[in-house]
């Protein structure tokens, strides 16, 4: 036993001479760090670094069989899926572990945002974890890219339209990320080398980076109130912490991280083995058109964003706000890199995480119902409500026939039924006057295509006549105002037997 | 660090010694300075040509990307109504698979007469639907809308839809395809400008019963 022991020991030894790693590695392992940051709130940096491990081994293990062509892209990840033992499980696990990983590094930056802890002298630090998050978010869109289905293709044409509006050399930069005019075999292509070889390169070489940095300038300590960052005296009193408050890194501390990226890799792996891999939706035919493209979790805030933009607004909101709000983050810890650490000393600093939390969080829940689509089948599959033909006359019937012919539930919903693009119709009546009626079917506006060349007069006379009908619980129909208005200024008229003068109260 | 090259570039430096300076102009740092030039040089060379195939498909010197394609008999088409039409891109290549077909409306006004329009959105490409019954075309992403001409109906896109040119050739409807149609790489329609934004609707908004 005691001669195993010992050759055991010769042979560290000999790797170790050799190797010269193991025992700087493990030393930095040890490193002291304050105590009072051994908490679970500092897990986030090293469950995304164990999720960034999971992903690199699992798309490994798919690049065996996916075939990176856009003839077989599609085909092999439906191979993976049903004919390859356990690479349904891969594709999942692979699926969920980006899920996660965007989760955890978002956490960890609002974490190390909160805390305080990109300030003096780790602004380097928060400005490569910037870069950390755009490659991680590069990761995913890249990676929709390569399940190489309808939402893929259009994604890709989004993509395209969306460089395509940078002025002067739009035309230039949608062939760069193409790879060619159309989107095709050139394109998938291209984003298989993003994804496989270049950002992934790029994001192992600045976790290095990242980490170099938390050893060289130690775990930050916790913030507290009215302990503020001076460049002259931080270094000082945090290394006069670690001397009093010090403990190993490993393993005192380094237990929370250990347990939580368990935890984190049991719930990739509860999630992959439950709701299974993402896709591949329809074949990336485009000459398949029924078809509402989508983009993954992470990207539905976008989508959600560009609906609402006024066309005028969209360009320069598109090539101007991501370049502000880069730059905003990467010169923050510059802008800001002493004074206080303490989020209950930082006002602004909570109240922005708030609102943008808020802000993503509302435009992602939109996005995942898409109230400004119209619903391309409302019309065919959604019938007016029975209730709506009771008692009507059959002018009235026929407009409600008009009413689904003409498509306008795609639009307009009734009884909670049909598109939510326009207004719900159930009380139109009550909102406006016949005439308004008139005017808004045949010439639109406020975001409604005109009807006047789609309807003939007696479908305009049904279909308003229908709908007039509608005025939710028995309410009271619109009225106009100005008619009544009008009528007694010319009683009183007749009676004065003069013009009116203008501004006059009848 | 090298102890010859313990001042390399510092000769200029008063505080150092003039042995220190002398060891900063010694032949090994002269030579290793011109090796630095001398790879600078070759990295140069080679950097153009790779640079050079990495921007290939922007320096295409093609400004009419594309050519004639037929996308059907002109009888396939009946006068007054708009139709789904395909054919296979003719710039595409050998691995482009089933994303070589691209699909088009094409709208017969007249026995000699056509429209041919792109399938993509001009807000952000996505396929729009022509709805024969409200003659409008819908796209399900962000719900632009298009009159049976193409023109600008609603919604968030800027202009109309994107326009192929066509030409009738015996009995097939021909149209000039290449670029996917986008804001900056139009149909072939070189016709248009660029970027048109056409008025939106909004204004009659503007009336006292919304406000």
């Amino acid at each position: 036993m005691g001669r195993l022991k010992q050759s055991g020991i010769a042979a560290y030894e000999w790797l170790e001479h050799r190797l010269g790693l193991i025992k700087p590695i493990s030393e930095a392992a040890a490193h002291p760090t304050p105590s009072n940051n051994a908490s679970w709130w500092y897990v986030f940096g090293s469950a995304a670094t164990v999720l960034l491990i999971l992903q690199v081994m699992t798309g490994i293990l798919l690049a065996l069989i996916y075939s990176p062509s856009a003839n077989e892209a599609w085909t092999s990840l439906n191979f993976l899926n049903h004919n390859i033992a356990l690479g349904w499980y891969v594709r999942a696990l692979h699926g969920w572990g980006s899920d996660f990983m965007i989760a955890i590094v978002l956490i960890h930056m609002v974490q190390v945002f909160l805390f305080g802890a990109y300030k003096f002298p780790r602004e380097l630090t928060w400005i490569v974890g910037v870069v950390l998050l755009l490659l991680t978010l590069g990761m995913a869109f890249t990676g929709q890219v390569m399940r190489f289905d309808q939402d893929a293709y259009w994604g890709l044409g989004i993509g395209a339209s969306i460089v395509s509006r940078v002025p002067f050399v739009g035309a230039q930069l949608v062939h760069l990320v193409l790879g060619g005019p159309i989107i095709g075999g050139a394109t998938l292509s291209r984003f298989f080398t993003l994804h496989v070889f270049v950002i992934p390169g790029l994001l192992l070489a600045g976790v290095g980076v990242h980490v170099w940095m938390v050893l060289r300038h130690g775990v930050s300590d916790w913030p507290m109130p009215g302990r503020l960052v001076r460049k002259s005296t931080y270094e000082r009193e945090y290394h006069e912490l670690v001397e009093k408050t010090g403990m190993p890194f490993v393993p005192d501390a380094a237990w929370k991280d250990a347990v939580f990226a368990a935890s984190i890799l049991f719930a990739v792996m509860a999630c992959a083995f439950f709701f299974g891999p993402f896709g591949p939706s329809g074949q990336p035919d485009p000459t398949i058109i029924q078809t509402a493209p989508k983009p993954d979790f992470f990207f539905l805030w976008i989508y959600a964003v560009l609906a609402f933009l006024p066309p005028a607004l969209e360009t320069p909101v598109l090539l101007v706000v991501p370049v502000v709000a880069i730059a905003g983050m990467l010169l923050l810890p510059l802008i800001a890199s002493e004074g206080e650490r303490h989020w209950a000393r930082r006002p602004v600093a909570v109240l922005s995480v708030s609102v943008i939390a808020v802000s993503l969080g509302i435009f992602t829940r939109l996005g995942t119902y898409t109230p400004w689509s119209p619903v391309m089948d409302a019309w065919s599959s959604d019938a007016v409500p029975v209730k709506y033909m009771h008692d009507r006359s059959p002018l009235e019937r026929q407009g409600a026939m008009v009413l689904q012919d003409k498509q306008c539930r795609n639009c307009h919903e009734l009884d909670g039924a049909g598109g939510q693009r326009g207004p719900a119709l159930d009380s139109v009546a009550t909102r406006l006057t016949e005439d308004q009626i008139v005017r808004q079917v045949l010439q639109g506006g406020g975001n409604m295509p005109a009807y006047g060349n789609a309807l003939n007069p007696s479908e305009t006379k049904a279909l308003v006549k229908f709908l007039m009908t509608l005025r939710g619980n028995d309410l009271q129909p619109a009225i106009d105002a100005s008619r009544e208005l009008t009528r007694n200024r010319q009683v009183q008229t007749e009676k004065s037997q003069g013009a009116p003068i203008a501004g006059q109260k009848p | 660090m090298s102890e010859f090259l313990k001042y390399p570039g510092e000769s200029s430096n008063d505080a150092l010694s003039p042995e220190g300076k002398a060891q900063a102009h010694t032949r090994r740092v002269f030579l290793f300075k011109l090796a630095v030039g001398l790879n600078a040089a070759v990295g140069a060379v080679l950097a153009v040509p790779l640079i050079g195939y990495l921007l290939g498909p922007v320096s295409r010197k093609k400004a009419n990307v594309g050519s004639w394609i037929s996308v059907g008999d002109v009888s396939e088409f009946p006068v007054g109504q708009t139709r789904l039409a395909e054919f296979r891109s003719p710039v595409a290549t050998f691995d482009d698979g089933e994303t070589a077909k691209v699909p088009c409306w094409v709208r017969r006004v007249s026995e000699q007469t056509f429209q041919v329009f792109a399938i993509n959105c001009a807000h952000l490409g996505c396929p729009v639907r022509w709805f024969s019954e409200s003659k409008l075309f819908l796209c399900p992403c962000h719900g632009g809308a298009y009159y049976e001409d193409g023109s600008r109906a609603s919604g968030p896109p800027e202009r109309g839809l994107f326009e192929y040119k066509y030409k009738i050739a015996g009995n097939s409807l021909v149209i000039h395809a290449g670029d996917m149609p986008t804001l900056a790489t139009q149909a072939s329609c070189k016709e248009k400008p660029l970027v048109k934004i056409q008025p939106a609707m909004v204004e009659m908004r503007s009336t006292t019963w919304e406000g």
